[in-house]
């Protein structure tokens, strides 16, 4: 049976002026996959994914997440996905607790509902006993996992991740894959962007752009098969060294 | 002479109730001419020990040269002699690029004209934007502008402090294109980086985590010492492959790398026959297994856990 | 030198690039001068008064006359009884009362020890002291026209002559005063913010590390503000002449040149903040706590410092304001020449000599 999409994009295209960021791109992510969203700097991916996420309004082309249309129901998006990005995650002056307790209010959970969420999350994370600490004082990777587990705190339908591990040790970044491979067991549509090449493998399916455009998408196995390389880094750099753009715009 | 030496570098930050180490007892030497990584992921102390060779701060005990020069006592000396890119993007946003140059070779006692030739090459990508304010440049080019800052007045010992960080890979490449061109005209260089994958460029490695260096090798040294056996195991189901081999008390660590499973055993085990027990058990289908060479991450990974 | 040269070049075009900064440090003083010279004047003008005339003779009618003349009050109400005074009061309408007695004339006339009660609102003791010395005095010189002959011996007299400012305008307080505040604030608050910034930036992490020494990069980053600061000292004595007919009557180049004096202290205050600070919001607080508030109580401008408990007053002269205050008033106002500030400047350069003194030793030559 043919699984539901849950974003389903038909040439999209973002215009600024001249120029064209993001390109007549179609796809579409299927309900619990983990996709992954590459490309080089100045490729279009943050636009491409701001415009997904409802913040920025498409030139033209169609597109829906979670059955939303993001030229009329931003709205309606935001309750249904959750977003986390290296550079904005957590509040540093505010405990664990708090945190959780934050974001799970943001998004209209109910109190019980917090108090529930707030200790699996801590169990899942073993992190009970530091539950009262400073965010500012924990590790990189603990951070970021604890980003993680409290962007899908609302169960969303799918969850944004913009180079979710980038400085983070390599024991840490597969504990926090692991994190991603369960939320994806659970139903949650993974959308991911990377610089590690290793990571784009660990994609269900992974596309790739260059100057705005969806050069290639499919499993990394494929993928890898189709351009004659042994790992992704390769494919990479056979497809982002046909960019022409000059990576002269800033996202 | 050594272009850089430290020994047993000592460097605390106070905390709460006890002080916080940023370096640990960091002894290391670098030779003239050498590319030398420095790799950790982030708050492993890169950017303390950068900052102490710069001579912008000093550590709690031990003893550190840079060009035979000592960082406390001849800061002076250093601080004319090096080129340093700091880990933020350390330029002037509201400057263009040309007037950004212009700024650090004058303060730097030269002129752009006069070290031209080290820095055409790479100049050149980014002149067509020479009258572009910095702030408006794209990654790969404010890194190139920043390169091009701290080489333009020739300096003998080059420290860049995660120049690749949030880049793409492609540009990551072109980077470590332009390290090997500065290499062969003598420059001795330190860089950062939090990826493995760029430890085989350089000539040699420290690998650092929580303030200590975990190992100083050339990169074939590091992956020489790794000495158990290791596997590549793939299959159809690899989460529940994963799961199988965490939970066999045999295994010593089991990592996703990519598409495959990268397995080691405890104490003097082979592992081979047991891999194929566990395999068994689990009725996996396409199975493949194979020895193979460990490569930086799966060292740095097994002396983290030491 | 070269490397002095591009050092302020680019400092420079740090503040030309930011329009908006640049807008509000030119635009500020002349704002501040606007605000103070029309609006928030503590000088008083058609100040609303009532009058309670229970004598009700030719005396109390030529003195109320008088009072309702003057440009200072406007006689907006008579009233019948204490009750009715008290009433205004409280209604809002009135801020001075004033009270004739019964038999006023006669007792002028006979008794020679005629009173006149002053009922001022001191809900805004200023105000209210201003007020009632404008009328004391249109009282007595009523009571001088009357008895211009009058020789006796034990009548004591007041003579009140305002010196320098006949007109009482309170211009020539606040001018002074907003020279000392504009200066604190554009030199020690942006001085303090730029370096800061660097700070935050990472720059500086690269220009410790150039041979450029520390000194120099103090003096560089500091010399764009000084000439933002003279723009600014011109425009505020451009508007003080020409839009508040506030004369310079003494040397222009003397108060330029203890201007510069000032600047450079300010400068010094700046530099020391950006010691401490590491974020641009802290140097700005900082900058507006440590030098803002105290420039605004303790210079003389606002509140007069003889009416201050000691301990105040002995606060107030390590305001360096102060003393900058006391010479532009003495200089610019009262055209008092060098011989008469050498004490004020004296005290103002021993300042900026320790605080530059100190704020480059404390000038960090690493990080942290």
């Amino acid at each position: 049976m043919e699984k539901e999409n849950v974003i389903v994009t038909n040439e999209l295209t973002k215009r600024f002026g001249y120029f064209t960021a993001v390109d007549k791109i179609s796809f579409a992510v299927q309900k619990g996959e983990i996709f992954g969203f590459i490309g080089a700097n100045g490729a279009g991916k943050t636009t491409a994914m701001r415009m997904l996420c409802g913040l920025s309004l498409p030139t033209s082309g169609t597109a829906t997440v979670a059955g939303f249309d993001v030229y009329k129901q931003n709205e309606q998006i935001k309750k249904n996905i959750g977003y986390m990005s290296q550079k904005f995650s957590l509040y540093e002056d505010l405990t664990i607790r708090e945190n959780i307790r934050f974001y799970a209010g943001i998004y209209g959970l109910e109190d019980r509902r917090i108090r529930e969420k707030t200790a699996l999350l801590l169990q899942q994370l073993h992190m009970e006993d530091q539950q009262g600490t400073l965010v500012r004082a924990l590790p990189l990777g603990w951070k970021q996992k604890l980003a993680f587990s409290i962007a899908i705190v609302h169960d969303p339908a799918i969850v944004f991740l913009d180079e979710p591990t980038g400085g983070v040790d390599p024991i840490t970044r597969r504990e926090f894959w692991s994190l991603i491979y369960e939320a994806a067991a659970r139903g949650i549509t993974i959308f991911v962007t990377t610089h590690y090449m290793d990571e784009a493998e660990y994609c269900d399916r992974v596309s790739i752009m260059v100057d705005g455009r969806i050069d290639a998408l499919d499993k990394p196995a494929s993928l890898m098969q189709q351009y004659n390389s042994a790992s992704m880094d390769g494919v990479f750099l056979q497809l982002a060294r046909k960019a022409t753009r000059t990576e002269d715009l800033i996202e | 002479m050594k272009a850089i030496t430290a020994e047993n570098i000592v460097k605390s930050y106070p905390a709460k109730k006890t002080a916080v180490y940023a370096l640990n007892n960091v002894s290391f030497a670098v030779d003239q001419g050498e590319i030398f990584g420095l790799i950790g992921p982030d708050g492993a102390g890169k950017t303390s020990l950068f900052r102490i060779l710069t001579t912008l701060l000093l550590a709690d005990t031990g003893k550190a040269t840079v060009d035979g020069f000592d960082v406390i006592n001849d800061y002076q000396n250093i601080r004319n002699r090096i080129g340093y890119m700091p880990g933020r993007f350390s330029l002037y946003q509201d400057l263009s690029v040309q007037e950004n140059l212009e700024f650090f070779a004058t303060i730097f006692n030269t002129s752009i004209q006069e070290n031209y030739a080290l820095i055409k090459e790479i100049y050149e990508q980014i002149e067509p934007f020479k009258t572009r304010r910095a702030g408006q440049l794209s990654g790969g080019m404010k890194q190139k502008l920043a390169l091009c800052c701290a080489l333009i007045h020739k300096p003998s010992v080059l420290f860049l402090d995660e120049p690749t960080t949030g880049v793409d890979a492609v540009s990551r490449k072109e980077f470590w294109e332009m390290l090997y061109r500065l290499k062969a005209q003598g420059i001795t260089i330190m860089v950062a980086t939090p990826y493995m994958d760029e430890a085989g460029r350089c000539d040699r490695v420290a690998l650092i985590q929580k303030g200590k260096l975990l190992s100083v090798d050339t990169p074939n040294g590091i992956t020489g010492a790794f000495n158990k056996p290791l596997w590549s195991v793939s299959a159809n189901n690899m989460f529940g492959l994963m799961n199988d081999l965490k939970k066999d008390p045999a295994v010593e660590s089991c990592f996703p790398f990519g598409q495959v499973h990268h397995v080691v055993f405890k104490g003097r085990e082979n592992g081979r026959a047991k891999l194929d027990e566990i395999v068994g058990r689990g009725n996996y289908n396409q199975v493949t297994i194979k020895a193979i060479k460990p490569n930086i991450e799966d060292c740095f990974m097994a002396l983290m856990r030491e | 030198m070269k490397q002095f040269v591009i050092f302020v070049k680019k400092e420079w075009l740090h503040i030309w690039r930011d329009r908006r900064t640049l807008f509000i440090l030119l635009f500020m003083p002349i704002i501040q001068i606007v605000l103070y010279g029309f609006a928030l004047t503590n000088e008083v003008k058609n100040s609303r008064i009532a009058v309670f005339d229970q004598s009700r003779d030719e005396a109390t009618r030529a003195i109320t006359g008088e009072i309702g003349a003057s440009r200072y009050f406007n006689l907006v109400k008579n009233v019948y009884s204490y009750q009715g005074v008290e009433a205004t009061f409280r209604k809002g309408e009135i801020r001075l009362a004033v009270v004739f007695p019964r038999g006023f004339r006669y007792d002028l006339l006979h008794g020679n020890h005629a009173q006149v009660q002053l009922i001022a609102d001191a809900s805004d003791p200023n105000t209210a002291n201003t007020l009632t010395n404008y009328a004391s005095s249109i009282i007595n010189n009523y009571q001088q026209t009357l008895q211009p002959a009058a020789t006796l011996p034990y009548t004591i007299k007041t003579q009140v002559r305002m010196l320098y400012n006949p007109e009482l305008k309170g211009a020539y307080n606040f001018v002074p005063g907003v020279m000392a505040l504009v200066l604190m604030l554009v030199c020690a608050m942006m001085t303090s913010i730029a370096i800061v910034k660097e700070k935050e930036m990472g720059t500086m992490e690269v220009i410790l590390v150039s041979p450029l020494k520390p000194f120099r990069i103090i003096i560089a980053k500091t010399i764009p503000y000084l000439l933002v600061s003279m723009v600014n000292i011109a425009s505020i004595l451009l508007l003080s002449v020409y839009a508040l007919d506030v004369p310079i009557t003494g040397n222009l180049g003397l108060l330029i040149a203890e201007s510069i004096v000032f600047t450079i202290t300010s400068l010094s205050v700046g530099i020391l903040i950006s010691n401490t600070a590491k974020t641009q919001q802290t140097a700005m607080f900082t900058s507006m706590m440590s030098l803002f508030l105290p420039t605004l109580l303790f210079s003389g401008f606002m509140f007069p410092i003889e009416n201050m408990p000691a301990p105040l007053r002995v606060i107030s002269n390590l305001v360096p304001a102060k003393w900058y205050f006391i010479i532009v008033k003495d200089v610019m106002i009262k055209g008092l020449g060098f011989t008469a500030v050498w004490r004020e400047t004296l005290i103002l350069v021993s300042m900026t000599a320790v605080l530059l003194g100190v704020s480059i030793y404390k000038f960090k030559i690493r990080l942290i």
